[in-house]
């Protein structure tokens, strides 16, 4: 029998303020939403969520993906040349970039310079005229990153000459692989294609990258979870600030690099390069976050976001229930500080692969543990911990790996609900860049955006549609 | 003269908070005219019929604020409805962090996990969703919204059989649960009878009379108007007739509704036989042959039902029905009726509460006197303009055709006073009845603009005004202070809606004589 006159009433008032009022008035408990229309009060895909809201497949499908999330053991285990580590890349003129799929002409700025540079890189083409024109004539082939188990900051090009830090998950065996970071000013990842930049990529692929596979090697396997965990207690969110993360890297790979007999001067060069960049950490945290993110893909009926990643025009997701689709909007603009002389009519639109920190738990989500970097990308403290707290509400559960002392060590947000972003209007919070809108003019700021709400009412809606059908409701 | 609009992006809020901003707008000096509305097709539509859209473009989720006036009174004004629109001062969880704003059932229930109802108000557009959520959540509804296709009331419907909870609409305005008023609902006493109704006012009518009998209720669920429809074949009524019949606190039941589909009201009458417990059935219309069966007791009006209902649970002998008019009735109606003119004949109804319009139609009807109405009953006739009466007419204020972007005439009763002038003021007319309601939900001074009105209108020699105050002592506003308001001003007050039909019948056939005819 519903118990329902044997409970005390306890009220939930959806709509009508008044409805709340007068049950107060008649001593009744009532709690009173602020209701709004969810899922940009497009109707259909409102029933849609309401199919999906507490239905047990979901359900049990998340707490599977996030099971995985929670278990995954990030390694950082070699370094290899993109050629070597991704099977594609040795067969084809293949060029990976951030973001979901783009076609070469609606791509931005800086995406497209730093293609060109790529090609240069590779040698296929003496000048930007031939590189563009074997882009055109299907000679070089683009795709996302993510389509290779890869991420890459800002334009996030990898090229199959490049070298790349290679992760894997020790849970189930699976790899995720990013691209060095090459520091700040002119550089490849926001679109500079110069000879300084090419010179750089040069040197990093022919000195750099032996030495630290050298120093790899001799660590055996360096668990990053535990790294990003310790750095998030010393100012980092592992995303806009590395400053902590990079150095605790640079205290295990110093010793190792030491122990390899290699030159003085490369050895010099090589410190020097790491420990001129504070971002150096950056492409670790993502490519464990990518490792993570990736162990917790392809269970059905997982609304779990898998995937955030922005192209520069677009802002794509993916679920863990929806397998390979990617579900796009246009990208929100970013709010945010910018360095002297520039302003938002320089800016590009949203880029990077570098969200996939906040889809793990950290970036945004973690912004509580940083609050050195507050005033660039969210006001204050209290606004940092606010932006903190709210996540919980749109994730599946928290990671007690990630730990935020400002919070009393509560563990950070993390799985994103597609479900609990459409229903509560939350969007996911990111801590990003700002590029500027032409190749090779760089970084001009650093702000906060969100994903737009879009793509997660349209991903709902396919996870609905999967559905076996003949469910009550 | 200029015309302004200001865009909010996904900024919403429902039309009541709108509707008060728009009139507090409007009356700023300098302002001709002024609308804030959420951006859909069809208000967007409406702003360019008004001469407020310059361009606008906002989407359904969009707010959108237009106005028309002076340049310098346009700027100030949108400034103010800014203002208004930001007024909502933040919550604190205590340590100085504002709490998260609860916009959602499942954010409620992860805070709360008591919550054991969903009292859902909000657009019919959303409703449906919404009672899905509170299902999947293992909440009980109550759907107080209108306009949900009753394909999506079956599937809610089957869904909260499958769960095993109650849902009580949609369109459902009034219940008590657990001495708790949902919706429109007045303040009674407790005690042994439990209502199912399938009309908001009906339940309101007899909860009160029960009330007024010195009685109280256990529970009273609305089903929402649908409910009985052969599609969806009364869930809500058998599910609150089982929770009924399994209620300690219950020892009599009344169930209220207009006739049912056929099968479904043999479902009904079936399992209210087989409950165990005594139950009193008011189908509106519906004759005692149909329903009458051991066990159960046929009612033929709300108030009748509210009668038998408290003699059951009393043990005392049924009383006489409401409909059989004493003596004295008879003769203060003859003495009132004395100075109309011959001329006057019209019986006029103008009605806040749909059922109570129903239930007038029916009993005029039955004592000689179809009328036209907007909401006719069988044979009865469809008002060819629902602005103006004709001949006998009974109106339903709270029908559609009246509500349409204004409050129900049970919050604002402006439109239905104005209703009730006019037809005080038609050559035609012998007698205005209309209903008070009070209770939770309605006006706080429902009688005073209407008192105020008549007060300007010279009602000497004018026709008979005959009302009924449908609530309680322990209302906020106070039934016999009500009540005495409107004697004051000369209105002749009934005990309960039936009577109030039964009386205008009686001036209608006293001044039919007055014409030598026999009505």
């Amino acid at each position: 029998m519903n118990p329902l006159f044997q409970q005390p009433l306890k009220v939930v008032n959806a709509g009508l303020a008044g409805f709340a009022d007068n049950l107060k008035q008649a001593n009744g408990d009532v709690v009173a939403l602020s209701w709004q229309p969810p899922a940009l009060g497009d109707v259909q895909a409102g029933l849609d969520l309401a199919a999906l809201i507490r239905h047990p497949l979901v359900e049990q499908a998340n707490q599977i993906a996030f099971e995985r999330y929670l278990s995954a053991q990030p390694v950082l285990i070699d370094v290899m040349s993109a050629a070597e580590a991704i099977g594609a890349m040795a067969q084809r003129k293949l060029i990976l970039h951030s973001g979901p799929p783009i076609a070469w002409p609606d791509m931005c700025g800086p995406v497209k310079g730093a293609i060109v540079g790529a090609i240069l890189f590779e040698g296929w083409a003496a000048d930007h005229q031939a590189a563009e024109r074997l882009i055109t004539e299907g000679v070089v082939e683009l795709e996302p990153c993510h389509h290779y188990q890869a991420v890459g900051p800002m334009a996030g090009i990898i090229s199959p000459s490049m070298p790349l830090w290679v992760i894997e998950n020790k849970t189930n065996g699976q790899r995720a692989f990013s691209n060095f970071n090459e520091g700040l000013g002119k550089v490849l990842r926001f679109g500079a294609n110069n000879d300084e930049v090419l010179q750089r990529l040069q040197w990093m692929k022919q000195e750099l990258a032996p030495a630290l596979k050298a120093a790899v090697r001799q660590l055996g396997e360096l668990e990053l979870k535990p790294l990003m965990a310790q750095a998030l207690h010393m100012g980092d969110e592992v995303h806009n600030r590395n400053a902590a993360a990079t150095g605790l890297l640079i205290k295990r790979l110093v010793p190792a690099l030491l122990a390899c007999d290699l030159p003085m001067a490369t050895l010099q060069r090589v410190v020097a390069f790491m420990t001129g960049n504070d971002h150096f950490f950056l492409n670790l945290s993502m490519a464990a976050c990518k490792a993570m993110m990736d162990a917790a893909g392809g269970v059905p009926h997982s609304s779990m976001v898998t995937v955030m990643a922005r192209n520069g025009v677009n802002f794509g997701i993916r679920l863990s229930g929806t397998g390979d689709r990617w579900f796009q909007a246009p990208a929100n603009a970013v709010e945010g500080l910018f360095f002297p002389g520039y302003g938002v009519d320089d800016a590009a639109a949203d880029l990077g692969d570098s969200a996939i920190t906040e889809t793990a738990g950290v970036g945004g989500f973690a912004m509580a543990s940083s609050p050195a970097i507050v005033k660039f990308v969210g006001g204050t403290p209290a606004d940092a911990t606010n932006n903190s707290r709210r996540m919980q509400a749109i994730t599946v559960g928290a990671n007690p790996a990630f730990t935020l002392p400002a919070l009393n060590f509560a563990p950070t947000a993390a799985g994103i609900d597609a479900r609990k972003v459409a229903d509560r209007q939350i969007l996911p919070v990111i801590n990003t860049g700002i590029a500027h809108k032409q190749a090779g003019v760089g970084q001009i700021g650093a702000g906060i955006t969100t994903a737009p709400m879009s793509c997660f009412v349209e991903a709902i809606q396919a996870l609905a549609q999967a559905l076996p059908t003949g469910e009550p409701a | 003269m200029s015309v302004m609009h200001k865009v909010f992006a996904n900024l919403y809020q429902d039309s009541v908070s709108l509707m008060q901003i728009s009139a507090q707008i409007s009356q700023l000096p300098g302002i001709e005219q002024a609308s804030v509305v959420m951006g859909t097709a069809t208000n967007l539509a409406q702003l360019r019929d008004a001469g407020l859209d310059n361009g606008c473009q906002a989407g359904p989720n969009d707010l959108v604020i237009a106005v028309r006036g002076e340049e310098a009174a346009c700027g100030a004004a949108l400034e103010l409805a800014h203002q208004r629109l930001n007024s909502k001062p933040a919550e604190s969880s205590g340590d100085g962090t504002p709490a998260l704003q609860l916009v959602s059932l499942e954010m409620a229930a992860e805070q709360q996990a008591d919550i054991n109802l969903a009292l859902i108000s909000v657009p019919g557009d959303y409703a449906a969703a919404e009672a899905i959520k509170a299902l999947h959540l293992d909440m009980n509804v109550m759907l107080f919204s209108d306009n949900v296709s009753l394909a999506q009331e079956k599937q809610i419907k089957l869904l909260a059989q499958s769960k095993n909870r109650l849902v009580m609409g949609p369109d459902c305005g009034t219940a008590i649960i657990n001495g708790l008023p949902l919706g429109f609902a007045n303040v009674v006493k407790p005690g042994a009878i439990g209502i199912v109704g399938a009309s908001g006012t009906g339940v309101q009518e007899v909860s009160c009379r029960i009330d007024q009998l010195g009685a109280g209720i256990s529970q009273a669920i609305g089903t929402g108007g649908h409910d009985l429809h052969e599609e969806i074949g009364g869930i809500s009524m058998l599910h609150g007739l089982q929770a009924l019949a399994a209620d300690p606190a219950t020892q009599v039941i009344v169930l209220i509704s207009k006739p049912p589909a056929r099968p479904v009201a043999e479902r009904i009458l079936a399992q209210a036989q087989a409950c165990g417990k005594p139950v009193v059935v008011n189908f509106l219309g519906a004759t005692a042959a149909e329903i009458a069966r051991s066990g159960i007791t046929v009612a033929s009006t709300l108030a009748d039902a509210a009668e038998l209902a408290v003699a059951l649970a009393a043990g005392t002998p049924a009383p006489a029905t409401v409909t059989r008019l004493p003596t004295a009735d008879r003769e203060m109606l003859q003495n009132a009726s004395a100075h109309l003119p011959a001329s006057r004949r019209a019986i006029r109804g103008v009605f806040a509460g749909g059922t109570f319009c129903y239930e007038s139609q029916l009993l005029c009807q039955q004592q000689g006197f179809p009328a036209a109405s907007n909401t006719p009953v069988k044979g009865n006739s469809q008002l060819a303009d629902i602005w103006r009466s004709q001949g006998h007419t009974l109106i339903d204020m709270g029908d559609d055709d009246f509500t349409r972007g204004r409050p129900h005439p049970m919050i604002d009763p402006t439109l239905r006073n104005q209703r009730i002038v006019a037809e005080l003021s038609d050559a035609d007319t012998a007698v205005v009845l209309f209903d008070l309601v009070l209770g939770y939900g309605a006006a706080a001074e429902p009688a005073t603009e209407l008192l105020a009105l008549l007060q300007q209108n010279n009602r000497e020699s004018g026709p008979l005004l005959i009302a009924h105050v449908c609530g309680t002592e322990a209302d906020p506003q106070q039934r016999s202070r009500q009540i005495a308001a409107l004697r004051q001003a000369g209105v002749l007050v009934a005990g309960c809606n039936a009577e109030v039909a039964m009386w205008a019948s009686l001036v209608a056939h006293i001044q039919a004589e007055k014409n030598g005819e026999k009505a």
